[in-house]
């Protein structure tokens, strides 16, 4: 066996060279690859550009990938289940005006929050619905739920942004430079925490690497998947919630496709597979991160906001040929 | 003869789904220690029986005593509860998972304190252990078990059951699609789990030959229903063959 091999005290001494040891860590740790990534790109372009690692624009980079970085967490958890989430771009521009409402209702603000996070759930709760209990495959149900959520925020707003409530909660919610990659941090890292420590996250790994063989071990199949589609949600009308104080207007525009697609690119070049049954939070923390550096250290260069979606596409790309080696190399025990 | 105590009892099991009659008055007994073995063809209803008796289908008709009680099997938790583990075809084993979290999967070891985590380190502790127990090699619990042969997925999901303290232990064609080497590894294990006669099994099979070598009893199931039962030692292969032959005629005339 190639596993019994390797482990001989020979070969072991002749193979364990510095950079072979570097290598097998970036195979085994799924976020490591990234994370390189992402440190040469803050190295070059510390490099190119003299204004990059200043405190005023380090926060418009925490400010600029946090909503996407917030989604990705959830969308994560759901990829890992075998499932997706379309429309989550579009609970993100829809929670802020049920916090909104809530409050022009009269009841408190925090209130609003609760209230437009619950609206967020209970959507994420249809959506897992239909897809676990009708059997539509989440793509679709996702896809219906993107276009019906839409026109709800439209509806409900008119098609008018409405400025965010002053208050003092705003500076938690997203009013303070570093408020937003804050509660990014923390979701990945709690969720992180989940998926590694918890049966919650050991079950949704599961279900998503063999739905049979989960519930024939006695996993609730439609709970897990369902359980993650109302975190996507809430996560979703979370990341809305913070991005509107942030920008100090509750847009009928906000988030949309863009964000969501973003979220997903995060996973993906993070280390998570599509097909489910494996994914790192953190990993797509740091691809939502590299995602964002990207973004705007081209904008500090100058470099055509063009240019920049040919290399997210291609980075896509790569990092999936990538994954999809290592992940051959992982099973035959060869690093 | 083994002359146990039944464990295990089926009186007149049937199963329709919708209008399709899966198995029809199927009736069996396993005793304490002993090893029946299930014969008969693809769709024949093998698998069928073998879920209601884990408590995945429940029967339309007929009653089902464990230890000499009634019991109607509404779950597979339920079914667990009453010391009842399969080992499916499919292994319910997750690649992407490792060996020891496979082997606690559902039944994870929590650390102590408020918060509800995995206690990896007891799992790891006591996965070795099990494997170790009953003889199985592999190279570490912490493989992914995608990255294990198809007899050392088999040998895990066996100790899998074996560590949930089963007392009855339903396989699923446990050497289907396997080597002759890696098929004679898994015979021994389920003969050194004979050995200690506390574990009583059902094996589902293909193979006349192993089966009779390895189970007590032998039943055969055709088109739902029981065409044959008999102890190992007083029934040969080409007695079974000659069953099998009798319906396939008989059906080729009907056709």
């Amino acid at each position: 066996m190639t596993s019994r091999s390797a482990a001989q005290p020979g070969s072991a001494s002749t193979r364990s060279h510095w950079h072979h040891i570097l290598l097998r860590f970036i195979v085994r740790a799924p976020e490591a690859s990234i994370a390189v990534v992402g440190i040469i790109l803050l190295v070059a372009f510390e490099v190119l550009s003299p204004n990059f690692l200043t405190n005023a624009n380090l926060s418009t980079v925490s400010q600029f990938f946090s909503p996407w970085a917030i989604i990705a967490s959830g969308e994560i958890m759901l990829l890992i289940c075998g499932e997706v989430d379309l429309s989550v771009g579009q609970v993100f521009a829809f929670a802020p005006f049920v916090m909104h409402f809530t409050a022009a209702a009269g009841l408190p603000l925090f209130a609003g929050v609760v209230v437009a996070l619950l609206v967020s759930g209970l959507l994420g709760l249809a959506i897992g619905f239909i897809t676990v209990f009708f059997g539509v495959a989440s793509f679709i149900t996702t896809l219906g739920a993107m276009l019906l959520i839409n026109g709800l925020t439209l509806t409900l707003s008119g098609g008018f942004p409405i400025d965010t409530p002053n208050t003092p909660l705003a500076a938690i919610l997203g009013g303070w430079n570093y408020s937003e990659v804050f509660w990014a941090a923390f979701i990945a890292l709690a969720l992180h925490l989940v998926l590694r420590n918890t049966r919650w996250g050991l079950h949704t790994i599961a279900v998503g690497g063999n739905p049979t063989g989960a519930a024939e071990a006695g996993i609730h199949t439609a709970r897990i998947k369902m359980g993650n589609f109302v975190l996507c949600s809430v996560l979703g009308g979370f990341a809305g919630i913070l991005n509107a104080f942030h920008v100090t207007s509750i847009d009928p525009n906000a988030g949309g496709a863009n964000v969501m697609f973003l979220a997903i690119a995060s996973a993906v070049i993070g280390g998570t597979s599509l097909l489910g049954g494996s994914g790192t939070i953190l990993g797509g923390f740091i691809g939502a991160a590299v995602l964002g550096i990207l973004q705007d250290g081209f904008t500090l260069l100058g470099i055509n906001a063009f240019t920049f979606d040919i290399i997210t596409g291609a980075a896509i790309l790569i990092t999936m040929i990538t994954n999809v080696q290592f992940a051959k190399l992982r099973l035959r025990n060869r690093i | 003869m083994n002359t146990n105590p039944l464990t295990l009892e089926a009186h007149n099991i049937s199963k329709n789904f919708g209008n399709i009659q899966a198995i029809r008055d199927i009736s069996l007994t396993l005793a304490r220690g002993e090893m029946l073995g299930i014969l008969g063809d693809n769709g024949a209803g093998k698998s069928t029986l073998m879920k209601i008796l884990t408590g995945y289908h429940q029967q339309t008709s007929g009653e089902l005593l464990v230890n000499g009680t009634k019991v109607m099997l509404s779950s597979v938790d339920h079914a667990r509860s009453f010391g009842i583990e399969c080992v499916y075809q499919d292994l319910a084993m997750i690649n992407t998972l490792s060996v020891y979290h496979n082997m606690f999967l559902n039944r994870e070891i929590l650390r102590r304190g408020p918060l509800p985590l995995l206690d990896h380190r007891a799992m790891r502790k006591k996965a070795e252990a099990a494997l170790e127990d009953i003889g199985v090699n592999i190279p570490s619990v912490d493989v992914e078990v995608g990255a294990l042969s198809g007899g050392q997925r088999q040998a895990v999901a066996i100790a899998r059951a074996v560590a949930s303290q089963a007392k009855i232990l339903l396989l699923d064609e446990p050497l289907a699609a396997m080597g002759a080497r890696e098929a004679a590894l898994i015979i021994a294990l389920i003969e050194r789990l004979k050995a200690r006669g506390d574990v009583s099994m059902i094996m589902i099979a293909h193979n006349y030959a192993q089966t009779l070598d390895v189970a007590d009893r032998v039943m055969m199931i055709q088109r739902g229903t029981c065409t044959f039962e008999g102890r190992s030692a007083e029934t040969s292969a080409a007695e079974l063959f000659d069953i099998v032959r009798r319906e396939y005629q008989a059906n080729r005339v009907q056709g």
